[in-house]
Parts: structure tokens; sequence; C-alpha cells
């Protein structure tokens, strides 16, 4: 084996411009490849992390009746906060949420908003949940840049808000913006307005009421309990998951596609090499070489190309990935045309199973389109391979 | 000619190949015994069998009948495997088109042998400039055979297949590629070894040149020994 590594590396360096030809291309099969899973690595990371942080912390309860995918399950998606939870929310490590549908009346124009009441000194959530403790003429409300942007809003502005109470009456008041925040997560901004649980509890006649409550830690362990639903974090990042992973499978197909470009170049050396380089097939056979072991020789020579272009790629793959990496990718798309989690700049992750992967991939596929044209050695005659005839 | 000194037998040896439905005889009934340090070649025009008989020999191939015992070794009832060992350790081969490794340096052509044998790298260094001593080319030892003359190719291909001291060197037609000095100069290296190291040399040729230093002259017609001179 270490004469055959060290046959094909003589061979393959003096093969010259062909090698390389193969070998660029094969290195940009890596780099794209690495690059690529890096940028869903960071996505997923970073979606997860913008989630965890804005929106579902260590998890959440959920009132049995309530469903995000549906508005009008908010109408009966509320209770008491249960006595049980009191002390962790006494604590700081619960968060109670109410949630109701709205309208909000933006210059004029009509909006329908989700009105969200939340515990101003709760520090689970990265919301600026302490503005929301301002004492003005109207309630204090918070919104996300995007819900500031399509509505035209901003800080100071007051706008009029409407709802229906638990009785099923709509009545009306200002709001007054005290912030604006600006976060990745769309689900917290998009046509939504946050206001203190107190005044949204008066408001709908639901005092010491809630329709979700966010917990900090999601280690601890915890059962569903009568009217509220246990959505562990695992449970709440699952949609995330399964984005990324839809993603990842047309992803893999673009590189599948670009693999097999590269392949299909060194899959050509070889089979071209087996024709043109018959006369030293045969000397190989005629110094002590079995057919079996020109067919390794040959195998590996191919291989060996994935690893100089494992090197090459190297070469200007990481400090290129690094940059990537530590700059990040500008992707110049709002999170609200996605409607998760998705920031304007990506940041890729690349890790050492990441590379090795993709490196053991792109080897073990080299090594099986340089063996199969080798094949066709243990089939050739050596007294006619070594006088260069065709076979 | 004493048992023990027997290098190569050939008892009834005959070759077919396939031709299209048919099949041609290219060996027929051949016997022949061919001793230690012996100087010999295979004389005859082409078609008369000579490179066929050379490959069996290398063991490159095998008879389609008879039996051909080659340093003690049935080439017809070797493995591959076995085959390939023979070839390693025992036989060396000169080609017509030297075939040499093109990429390798001259010192890297003639080490190949012995990196298959696995001889340790100070042992192997001074067998390959030994070699390189006996054809004179110590001074072409990092130079690639693209940069070489054909004689001196031809004598780095003599030192490839005698660097691993064979009992049996197999030449086909070594100097068809050569003009006349250089065939005379790579021709008298053989001599010089040959008789040096009592190395068997056994030729394919219709070359006058190579004819006119072969000790044993074995003429072949038609597949068959025709004639077998000895000086």
């Amino acid at each position: 084996m270490k004469l055959a590594i060290k046959l094909a590396f003589k061979n393959l360096i003096g093969a010259g411009l062909r090698t390389w030809l193969n070998v660029i291309v094969l290195s940009f099969s890596f780099v794209i490849i690495i690059a690529a899973r890096g940028i869903l690595v960071g996505w997923d990371r970073q979606a997860k992390n913008d989630m965890t942080d804005w929106e579902i912390g260590g998890g959440q309860y959920w009132n049995s009746n309530y469903d995000p995918f549906d508005a009008f399950t908010l109408t009966d998606a509320h209770a008491p906060v249960p006595a049980e939870f009191q002390s962790e929310i006494n604590e700081g490590n619960m968060v109670p949420v109410l949630i109701t549908q709205g309208t909000i009346f933006p210059e004029g124009r009509m909006q329908s908003i989700l009105i969200k009441g939340i515990k101003t000194d709760q520090t689970i959530l990265e919301l600026p949940t302490s503005r929301l403790d301002t004492a003005v003429g109207a309630i204090p409300a918070i919104i996300g840049s995007n819900m500031a942007r399509t509505n035209k809003l901003d800080i100071g502005d007051y706008v009029t808000i409407r709802w229906r109470d638990a009785n099923g009456t709509f009545d009306a008041t200002d709001i007054f913006i005290t912030d604006i925040f600006t976060t990745n997560v769309p689900t917290v901004d998009v046509s939504q307005v946050w206001l203190p649980i107190d005044s949204l509890q008066s408001m709908m006649l639901m005092p010491g009421e809630a329709t979700i409550m966010t917990f900090r830690d999601k280690d601890k362990p915890r059962e569903g309990t009568a009217n509220w639903k246990l959505m562990t974090h695992k449970d709440l990042v699952k949609d995330i998951e399964n984005m990324i992973k839809a993603k990842s499978v047309g992803q893999s197909i673009f590189y599948l596609i670009l693999l097999v470009l590269a392949l299909l170049a060194i899959f050509d050396t070889q089979v071209l090499s087996i024709f043109r380089r018959q006369k030293e097939i045969g000397t190989y056979v005629a110094l002590g070489y079995t057919r079996y072991e020109v067919v390794g020789l040959f195998t590996v020579e191919g291989a060996m190309h994935a690893i100089f272009a494992a090197v090459v790629g190297a070469l200007y793959g990481i400090p290129l990935l690094a940059m990537l990496a530590k700059k990040g990718i500008t992707l110049g798309v709002s999170s609200s045309d996605y409607g998760f989690a998705i920031a304007d700049t990506m940041y890729p992750v690349y890790s050492a199973g990441l590379v090795i992967g993709t490196t053991l991939i792109v080897l073990t596929a080299t090594a099986i389109v340089s063996y199969w044209p080798s094949r066709r050695i243990a089939k050739m005659n050596p007294t006619e391979a070594l006088r260069g005839k065709l076979q | 000619m004493m048992e023990n000194n027997l290098i190569i037998r050939t008892n009834s040896l005959t070759k077919r190949f396939p031709m299209g439905k048919s099949e041609f005889t290219a060996l027929k009934e051949v016997n022949l015994d061919l001793g230690t340090g012996e100087f010999a070649g295979l004389i005859g025009p082409s078609g008369s069998g000579k490179t066929t008989l050379l490959n069996i020999v290398g063991s490159l191939d095998t008879p389609t009948e008879g039996e051909v015992i080659v340093l003690g070794e049935s080439i017809g009832k070797l493995t591959a495997k076995g085959a390939a060992r023979l070839r390693k350790e025992k036989i060396g081969f000169i080609f017509q088109s030297y075939n040499l490794l093109a990429v390798h340096t001259v010192f890297e052509n003639v080490e190949f042998p012995l990196l298959l044998l696995k001889i340790p790298a100070s042992e192997r260094r001074k067998m390959v400039m030994d070699a390189l001593e006996w054809v004179g080319l110590l001074d072409k030892v990092k130079q690639k055979p693209p940069q070489l003359s054909g004689g001196e190719c031809q004598r780095v291909a003599i030192a490839r297949a005698m660097v691993k001291r064979p009992s049996l060197v197999v030449a086909d037609e070594p100097t068809a590629n050569l003009d006349a000095a250089n065939s005379h100069n790579v021709l008298q290296t053989m001599v010089k070894l040959n008789e040096d190291l009592k190395t068997t040399f056994l030729f394919a040729t219709h070359d006058e040149k190579v004819i006119g230093y072969l000790k044993r002259k074995i003429f072949l017609k038609d597949g068959k020994v025709d004639r077998d001179e000895t000086l």
C-alpha cells in the first residue's frame, strides 16, 4: 500500500496540468459543500437561539384551546394561571402571556393584529418589556421594527386599538408606542402589539388569566397540567428543524450535481489513463505486480485526487470560510418574508464533524469512481498491454 | 546439461490463440532446455512465435498444452499471484520500447523492482548504484526518461532488469529502436553482465546485430524450433 501511495503520488504529480485541473474542480466541490452546509448549520443555530431568546425561552405551557395557527381559537384560549405556577412566576422563572385578536387604526387605516400582554418585569425573553413600565397618558405599547415599518409607526406615536372583551363587547382606546425593538423572530414582531399584561387583563375582563406561559429552564423536568399543555423546547423548535431539513435536502441535490460533475472529470481521467497507459500497466505486471495490485494502484491514484483537492481546497477554503464565519453573509431578505427566524446576516458554523464528514464523503465517492474504470485492468491481457494494444 | 543447472524446460509446448471462430497456433510442440548462464536468442521472422514463447517463459502468459518449467516452477500451474512472485523475484524484463516509467527518475526506475521486493533503503541504494555503474549511467541518476537518448533508456531498462540479480532476463527485440552504435553498446553491456553475473539471457530477435552476439541461436519457424545452434 505504501508503495502504491508513493507511486500514485509520483504519477499524479507527473501528470501535471491534467491532475491540477481535476483537483481544482474537486476542491470547488469541497469548499462549496462545506460552505453551504455551514450556512445551514449556522442558520439552524441562529434561528433556534433567536427563537429561544425572543419567543419560547426554555419551553411553554399552552392553554389547551390555543392553536398558534388558528386565530379563532384565541377567543377560548385563556384560563387563570394555575396556583402551582405562581411561585415560579414570582421568582421570575416563568412569564404568563395573554393573547387576543384586535385591530389598530394607524393613520386611518385598519390593521388586524394580535395583542399580547406580558409582565413588564420579565427577564426570560429579550423583549424590552421594561419600556412598558412607563407612565403615559395612554396604555404603553412596544412593537417590532417590522410592525413599525409596515404601519408607519414610530416611538411616541399614539394609535387607536380595538378589541373584544370576555363578554364579546367591542371596546377601543389609544396606545402609546414607548419602544420599537429589532428582532429576527417574526412571530413576536409581525402584526403584533405588546402591552403590560395587567392592562390587557383588565381590557379583556380576564383578571389573572393567560394564554401561554413561558418558562426559563428547559432542563427542569415538567409535566402538563389541567387545561395547560406542556410544549418543550424541543417541540417548539421542531418546525424550524423540519424547515432546515427540507432546505438541506434541496441543497444536497445541488451539491450532489456539483460533486457528480467533479467526479465525472475523475472518471474520465481514469478511463483515459487506462487506455493511454496500457504499456505502463503491462510493465507493472512484468515487474511483479498482479493485475489486482495494478487495479489498486490506479484506484489509489484516482482517490488521491480527493486528497490533493482537500489540501488545495484548504489553502483557499480555510481563509475564505473563516472570513465568511467572521463577517457573515448578508442575505438581504426580511425575516417576515419567510415567516420564521432568519437573520439579515447569516453566520455560517463549520464544525470538525462537518469538514471530516464532507472529506470522507468526497474521498469515498472519488475512490469508487476511480475503482470503477480501473476494474478493467483486471481483465487486461498483460502481453497485449505491454504492446499498448487497445483492449 | 546438468538437471540442476536448468533454467527453462519446455515439453511439447503448444500455444493457441482464439481468432474469430477458429484458432491460431502460435507455438507447436516446442521442446527446449536452457541452462544457467546461457546467452541465447529466439530467432525468426514476425509471426514465428518468438515473442509468444518469451511471454510464456516470462510467466506473462500460459501454455495451452504441454509443460513449461521456469526456475523450478510450472508456468501452467502457477496462480496469478505465484506468477507475479516469480517475475518479481527471479525474472528481469527488457522491452523493445524500454517501458520506463516516464515520471520517475533513472534512479527510481531502477529502484522499482527492489521496492516490490521490500529491500531496505540503504541496501536498495547500493544495489541501484551498482546496477547503474554496470550500464555506465551513474551521471544520469536524477534525470527522467524523456531527457535521455534511446540508448541510455535501454541501458536504464537493463539496469532495472539486472538490479535484483535475477536468474533469468528475457529481452524482446531490445535493439529494435536503437541505432547501430547504441545497439552494440547495449549488447556489450548485456554480454558483460552475462559473463560477470552468470545471468541467463533469452532474447527474441531478428536483428542481425543481436544475432552476432548470441552464444546460442534457436531458430523458430511457424511456431516450431527449426534449428538450435550453440557456438
